[in-house]
């Protein structure tokens, strides 16, 4: 004890010093509990039996431990299918994206460029305008690409902000080393692939987080082209159907009536504990991955935010 | 030889002619030898056209008694009449009220919120502590609104929602409280929830800015006998100016942009009046009634408001010799 008011005296030169610590420090816990909170209520909700949790006082531990709300998610085939469709658009999209994007950025970081100009002003002019929710649906009915997988991952091909922050990154690399494969007889595609590619890794991780966020986090593109096409639902869209059910209703038991319509087996799952489950899963691949990214695109998003042009 | 000299002294055209064919031979040149460059780019620069430009055409629908089938040619030309429509619709009006006053909201919210953080981040010694807390802070921001809001709505339920469990225990309320059900609160839980997804994610450029302010200054403080708030409101704050400036201009900007997920996923039939917001007026005459003309309409209204409160609040910026946008 003694030894911990010596070092705090050592630490502090005054009072109000201190206090001010104190506070801040406390508010930062408070902070921490109002974010991961709900995060983790939900989760011992899930993992709890569902008639159960309808008695409430469940908080951070499941009263009644059970994995049967996530076997029943997982077994259920259209929510299986819109997990699958989350998974394939998520990797697809992100690896489609990501590639085009860091191609476009080679070419207008290279400084040689007839059309550098002419490329860069087209793709920055669309961030400041945009023809709006009717005229875009229309377009996507002409090219024939509603009911189709397509419609998630062609319109969003290449996103200028992204670009940006991958040509600010390509634009720093030593030009020595893009001069000298040019020097040993290399083509653009080829330098772009073997050098430029391999050293931009630390960008293209974080703009890989960007995209494979918004991939997996898009329901609104599933509502407007393919809700007639229960094939290609996602699962943020099942849980979106799901919350619009409950929000409808309000009062838990007609949505439980509601909700037991749609899905048989109402004895063992309730909308609550299946809600709660596709929550977690919805939202676990990004939990788990963005800690370990956070580094970079911090960097990725000052380097987009000081050089935006 | 005199001949040939004269004849160079009064014919000095051949040679502007000369550069000027070798300047447009040089870019034929150029682009034959970066063919490579314009094949890697041009694929997306026609992606880019038909995605981004092409839907501008889709403008003329507003002006328009569009039929869908019919072709461009024998479309019934009407002028102003949607934008009339919508300016005696008393509904358009509610529209927009409540689409400002949430950005409003948010947009004060949101800055004066994230710039705290930033700073009282700023302020903690403990390097390991300061790195949890923002990682912990960004995590709202990477859920969809989707996860987001069924998280938001089972906090706020009537029966075992926490926000009701704890305000109880306070004492704050007596009878537990149908948050979303009543209309007048709706703005406030938007205004909440997105401070809650975003809060920790939009400190991370003012954290950055901070980081540039050179720390001699606070040591210079420091001996000259600045307390921490003296600090935090002679330094830090000062410094962080142009970064909220141009932020400020990004986001008014967007000031129509309340964005549409939150409301769409929370409003409800009882709170309705308070949550449809100008996107949700735009899907649903568009794409549920399938009046297509008057929801182009409040869309280019929606877009040129927006440019307009962008070269606005730019130039407001200029003129005071403020950090500007473009």
């Amino acid at each position: 004890m003694k030894q911990i008011v010596k070092r705090w005296r050592m630490r502090y030169t005054s009072w109000g010093d201190m206090v001010f610590d104190v506070c801040n420090y406390s508010l930062m816990l408070v902070l921490c509990v109002v974010m991961l909170y709900p995060m983790l209520n939900t989760l011992a909700i899930s993992l709890n039996d569902a008639n159960d949790a309808i008695r409430g006082g469940i908080y951070l531990w499941p009263r009644e431990f059970t994995l049967y709300n996530y076997e029943y998610v997982l077994k259920e085939n259209t929510l299986l299918n819109a997990l699958l469709i989350s998974v394939l658009r998520t990797v697809l999209g992100t690896a489609i994206s990501v590639f085009c994007t860091a191609m476009v950025a080679y070419v207008i970081s290279r400084p040689e460029f007839v059309f550098r100009k002419f490329v860069t002003i087209a793709f920055i002019l669309t961030m400041y305008f945009n023809g709006g929710l009717i005229p875009t649906y229309l377009l996507m009915r002409d090219l024939h690409l509603i009911g189709t997988f397509w419609v998630y991952i062609i319109p969003g091909i290449i996103g200028v902000f992204n670009l940006i922050v991958i040509r600010s990154f390509i634009e720093g690399l030593p030009n020595s080393l893009i001069e000298s494969a040019r020097i040993d007889g290399a083509g653009e595609f080829r330098i772009f692939l073997q050098i430029v590619l391999p050293l931009s890794l630390p960008v293209l991780a974080t703009v890989s987080l960007f995209v494979a966020v918004y991939q997996w986090n898009s329901w609104f593109d599933v509502f407007l082209y393919n809700s007639s096409n229960p094939n290609l639902s996602t699962l943020q869209y099942e849980l979106m159907k799901i919350l619009q059910n409950t929000n409808a209703t309000m009062s838990g038991k007609t949505a439980a009536d509601a909700f037991a319509n749609a899905h048989a087996d109402a004895n063992t799952v309730t909308p609550s504990s299946i809600r709660a489950t596709m929550t977690i899963i919805a939202s676990v691949p990004i939990i788990l991955v963005y800690p370990f990214l956070q580094k970079y695109f911090i960097k990725g998003l000052t380097l987009g935010g000081v050089k935006g042009e | 030889m005199e001949i040939e000299k004269h004849i160079k002294t009064i014919t000095p055209a051949p040679a502007a002619v000369e550069s000027h064919l070798s300047k447009r031979k040089n870019i034929w040149k150029k682009i034959v030898q970066q063919k490579t460059l314009i094949l890697m780019s041009f694929p997306f620069l026609i992606w880019l056209f038909i995605f981004k430009y092409l839907p501008l055409w889709g403008w003329t629908i507003a002006f328009q008694d569009y039929r869908p089938g019919l072709p461009f040619s024998e479309q019934e030309w009407v002028g102003w009449k949607h934008f009339r429509f919508l300016f005696q619709d008393e509904a358009f009006f509610r529209v927009l009220r409540n689409t400002l006053a949430m950005s409003i909201i948010n947009l004060v919210l949101g800055f004066v919120t994230a710039i705290t953080l930033a700073i009282l981040l700023n302020e903690l010694r403990n390097g390991k502590f300061k790195r949890i807390v923002q990682t912990i802070s960004y995590m709202p921001h990477f859920l969809s609104w989707v996860v987001a809001a069924s998280i938001i709505s089972y906090a706020l339920s009537l029966e075992n929602g926490i926000v009701n469990i704890v305000l109880q225990k306070l004492h704050v309320i007596d009878e537990p409280i149908l948050w979303l059900g009543v209309g007048e609160y709706f703005w406030g839980i938007i205004g909440a929830s997105e401070v809650w997804k975003n809060l920790g994610w939009n400190t991370i450029i003012y954290l950055a800015a901070i980081a540039m302010i050179d720390p001699e200054q606070y040591e210079a403080a420091e001996i000259d006998g600045a307390s921490r708030l003296q600090r935090i409101f002679y330094i830090t704050l000062p410094s962080l100016k142009p970064t909220i400036v141009i932020l400020l201009i990004m986001n008014l900007g967007n000031i129509l942009e309340t964005g549409f997920e939150p409301q769409y996923l929370l409003g409800n039939p009882m709170n309705l009046d308070y949550s449809e917001n100008l996107d949700i007026f735009v899907l649903k005459y568009g794409i549920a009634m399938g009046n297509f003309a008057l929801a182009t309409a409040a869309g280019i209204f929606k877009t040129v408001v927006s440019f307009i409160f962008l070269f606005s609040a730019n130039y407001i910026a200029k003129r005071l010799g403020q950090a500007r946008l473009f």
